[in-house]
């Protein structure tokens, strides 16, 4: 603890560059930006449109929010000290007790934790709204909302997932073990780092606020002209969409610059560890992909507000063009939350197989590949053979071990398969034709996204968390969240397929009656699924709260070399920047114990045979 | 104890599994699924499906077996971890698995695309200059949708629009799906007919009922507040009283038909009236 900082009396602390300071100029940034839109244009409001709603001023609030939110977190500091000659500090906060994780902190292991729980309070939020949905679908007609609430929490739910979960490895997961797994003492651009998470908690706020605004009915997608007609509830799909473009685009070009360059002596590429191979692929997309996406929103935000028309056919634009626009984003973003995911299982199956990577060069080759090809298939979607079979390979004659994260990585090869084989029906042309847009879709993606991701995710979870955190997991709740979550969300998702080809369109409250028995099956397993989310919620409580037994340095015997440091790991990492001589996939070879330990890592002794 | 050999067992497995589940899927499950056979297109879809479904299975089957066996087989007990083999990898292994899915997947493209043309587009939209077309002369409806309900116009009786659909069966039919304001689709279920329906586009679908009976249509892409709403069914009926209905609606509708615009392949939405 900063003992200056805590002798100081309360209302010192709170004045200052910090989080109430962020939320104060945030909400004043907020109401700036909603009097200047009414200043430039309230007059002609009237006038030209047959509307009293005012979106330049939400426009302008939804802008000025974030800008005032992280001057008042203190980004701006730095570039200020730096324009009035003033030597900065290059060290924020990375000293201190809890006080680091509420405010802007340049240590990366803190930005994770940060990332973990931001990104675990929206995926509740739209896990909410997930059930929601389903509450309506028992019966045929609608009976809880109304049909626009109903479209607006099918929207909330679908982008909430799409725009957050892109981050939901790379946030947590990339930012903490990236370092520690290439042996660098922090990310090339900390500073970065940080307003990445930030921004991300100001699009999430942006986004929940629609709800004062009326909602908005166009999905996640949020298609032209649709969205040129909805009301302003929008304009906060809008700024949610761009904030997150945005924060995963900085997210990506730190992430590359960390690989790239900061790598310590001896990892070569052929060493990298396949997870960061999959976040390297994955910030390529993002850092290529995003842009489109914030360039689209932008269009619409102007053809909304300054009354443009590049998606309205009535003036000559094209709907067709945001459709395009948006999947070429839209369709890398699916890599970008699968790739990640492939590197965890990579790293958690040769881990608990004990043995090498089965073909890493091809397994490295298929996955910038499949990045580099998802940008040409944005239109509609393909199945990109062959990563998961050559990591399946890996079992062959293995030693496996059942532990809680390698049955999340089996459960995600079961259910990427099931994925993977309805996409291939999607993608043949004559079977499209009768599943687009219905269901059997919904199933897929969902199989595929959830199956793969949040799967992919519980496991880095189980695998990662003891060394983030230093405690252990209750393994007994750990295995009865894992198999209600398996069972319940095959029996959730398997139903769907046969009611998307028995004819169930996506995003709709009133369906046919005959098909109520299988949503009724659908919902109450999508009921079990959530309550799977409170075991896990509760092995978390206890186990970090309660019982609070301290883990091992290296529970699961990896010789990869964030495993190599102590529990919990020093403030910057590493003492020395440590050597490389072997790979980190150097299993089946006795004995047990790590091959490469980084030289002067406190609390580790050094390596004996090295010269 | 020597090593088993594990592929043997893994081949026998997976060949028995696909013979028994194969021709199981091909023949009793695939054939019954939807969209069923009241159009010649969605005979074809489910044709299509049960090709693809065969050649699935035994990949699915393949899956299975080794999973079941590599996690059944090669588990290890005991509280500390037991190495592996040192394999780094095998490139016949590598080149058949690259090879087979590469081949599967090329032929389902070609498949793909040779039952499209074959099967005049399989009853999807192809835009407005359609490739693959029945022979004969179709008949034409306009699929003319709206916030929130479809309207059909026949341009061969007089440019007549109702308010429902009836089709004569045996008879080629030349959807013209457009929109007056969003983004809507198409989707008559049974026909195994999905059009996208964008603002001054004309997207044109075939479909030859072969039976009579009724069919779902319903709004496959989202576009809007009542979204939900937006179905009706639909009748395939023989040639006479397709006559009769069509002169009937002739007859209902002719006042309104005086004062609609002249039969077009595509309205654009009113320029001082944003779309919608």
């Amino acid at each position: 603890m900063n003992t200056a900082a805590a002798e100081r009396p309360l209302w010192r602390r709170l004045l200052g560059f910090n989080l109430l300071a962020g939320i104060v100029l945030g909400v004043a940034g907020f109401y700036f930006g909603w009097w200047l839109g009414h200043q430039i244009h309230a007059k002609s409001l009237a006038y030209f449109a047959d509307t009293n709603q005012n979106d330049v001023a939400l426009l302008l609030g939804y802008l000025f929010f974030p800008i005032g939110f992280v001057i008042g977190l203190g980004f701006a500091k730095y570039p200020l000290s730096r324009a009035l000659g003033r030597e900065p500090s290059h060290h924020e906060n990375e000293e201190g007790g809890l006080g680091r994780y509420f405010g802007v902190c340049t240590d990366h292991k803190v930005v994770g934790m940060q990332y973990m729980v931001g990104i675990g309070v929206f995926f509740f939020i739209g896990g909410l709204n997930a059930m929601l949905i389903r509450a309506e679908l028992l019966r045929p007609s609608p009976q809880l909302f109304g049909a626009g609430n109903y479209l607006t929490i099918v929207g909330l739910h679908g982008a909430m997932m799409m725009g957050v979960m892109s981050s939901a490895i790379l946030g947590p997961f990339a930012n903490y073990f990236v370092p520690l797994m290439i042996g660098a003492k922090r990310m090339a651009f900390p500073r970065i780092e940080a307003l990445t998470f930030w921004l991300l908690m100001a699009a999430g706020v942006i986004f929940v606020s629609t709800i004062f605004f009326g909602g908005f009915p166009t999905g996640w997608t949020g298609y032209a002209p649709l969205n040129d007609q909805a009301n302003f509830g929008f304009d906060s799909y809008i700024f949610f969409f761009a904030l997150v473009g945005l924060s995963m685009t900085l997210l990506g070009l730190n992430l590359i610059a960390t690989i790239v360059t900061m790598r310590a002596p001896g990892m070569t590429w052929g060493r990298l560890p396949m997870f960061c191979w999959g976040v390297l692929s994955t910030s390529g997309l993002m850092v290529l992909a995003a842009p489109v996406l914030i360039a689209a929103l932008l269009m619409v935000a102007f053809d909304r507000s300054l009354q443009t028309s590049f998606f309205l056919t009535s003036g000559g634009g094209s709907p067709y063009l945001f459709e395009n626009l948006f999947w070429f984003f839209g369709h890398p973003e699916v890599y970008v939350v699968l790739l990640p995911a492939m590197g965890i299982t990579a790293e958690i199956i040769t881990v608990h197989g004990r043995k090498k990577l089965f073909g890493y060069k091809t397994v490295l080759y298929t996955t910038i590949a499949t990045g580099i090809i998802s940008f040409f298939v944005w239109a509609h979607h393909q199945f990109v053979a062959g990563i998961d079979p050559r990591i399946m390979a890996t079992l062959w004659r293995a030693k496996i071990r059942y532990t809680v994260p390698m049955l999340f990585c089996l459960a995600w090869f079961f259910n990427f398969f099931i994925g993977g084989v309805s996409g291939f029906f999607l993608s043949d042309t004559p079977s499209d034709v009768s599943t687009h847009g219905s269901f059997f879709v919904m199933a897929h993606f969902h199989y595929t996204i959830m199956g793969g991701l949040i799967f992919a995710f519980f496991a880095a979870i189980y695998y990662w968390v003891p060394k983030m955190t230093g405690l252990r997991f209750n393994e007994r709740l750990a295995k009865i969240h894992f198999w209600t979550m398996f069972i319940a969300f095959n029996s959730t998702f398997g139903p769907l397929f046969a009611l998307g080809l028995m004819g169930m369109p996506r995003r709709v409250a009133t369906y046919a009656s005959n098909l109520q028995p299988l949503n009724i099956w659908v919902s109450v397993s999508a009921f079990v699924l959530g309550a799977s989310m409170l075991v896990f919620l509760a092995n978390v409580l206890y186990s970090m709260v309660i019982a609070r037994e301290p883990a091992e340095a290296n529970p699961w015997r990896s010789k990869s070399l964030e495993w190599q440091l102590p529990t919990p790991v020093p403030v910057h990492n590493f003492d020395r920047i440590p050597v490389f001589d072997a790979d980190p996939y150097d299993y089946g070879i006795p004995p047990v114990a790590p091959r490469h330990v980084p030289a002067g890592a406190s609390g580790v002794a050094p390596y004996p045979d090295r010269k | 104890m020597p090593e088993p050999s594990h592929f043997r067992r893994i081949l026998i497995l997976w060949i028995a599994l696909s013979v028994i589940a194969t021709p199981l899927v091909v023949i009793l499950a695939a054939p019954g699924l939807p969209p069923g056979d009241a159009t010649s297109e969605a005979a074809g879809q489910v044709t299509d499906n049960t090709v693809l479904l065969g050649i699935a299975t035994p990949i699915a089957a393949l899956l299975v077996v080794y999973f079941a066996y590599a996690l059944i087989v090669f588990r290890h007990r005991g509280p500390e971890p037991d190495e592996g083999v040192a394999i780094r990898g095998d490139n016949r292994v590598q080149l058949t698995w690259i090879v087979a899915t590469a081949a599967i997947v090329l032929f389902a493209a070609v498949y793909g695309t040779v039952r499209i043309f074959g099967d005049s587009g399989a009853g999807g939209g192809q835009g407005p200059n359609p490739i693959a077309k029945p022979s004969g002369d179709p008949l034409q409806v306009q699929v003319i949708a709206q916030q929130w309900a479809f309207t059909y116009r026949f341009p061969s009786f007089g440019g007549v629009e109702t308010p429902h659909l009836e089709l004569p069966v045996d008879q080629d039919v030349e959807f013209h799906v457009t929109s007056l304001d969003a983004i809507h689709s198409f989707w008559a279920h049974q026909l195994g007919v999905k059009a996208d329906a964008n603002p001054g586009v004309d997207n044109v679908a075939y479909a030859r009922p072969t039976e009579t009976g009724s069919f779902d249509i319903r709004c496959a892409e989202l576009c809007g507040l009542f979204h939900g709403h937006m179905f009706d069914t639909g009748q395939v009926v023989s040639d006479s009283s397709f006559q009769a209905w069509i002169r009937g609606q002739q007859r209902e509708f002719a006042p309104a038909t005086r004062n609609l615009n002249p039969y077009n392949r595509g309205y654009l939405p009113h320029p001082e009236r944003r779309a919608g």
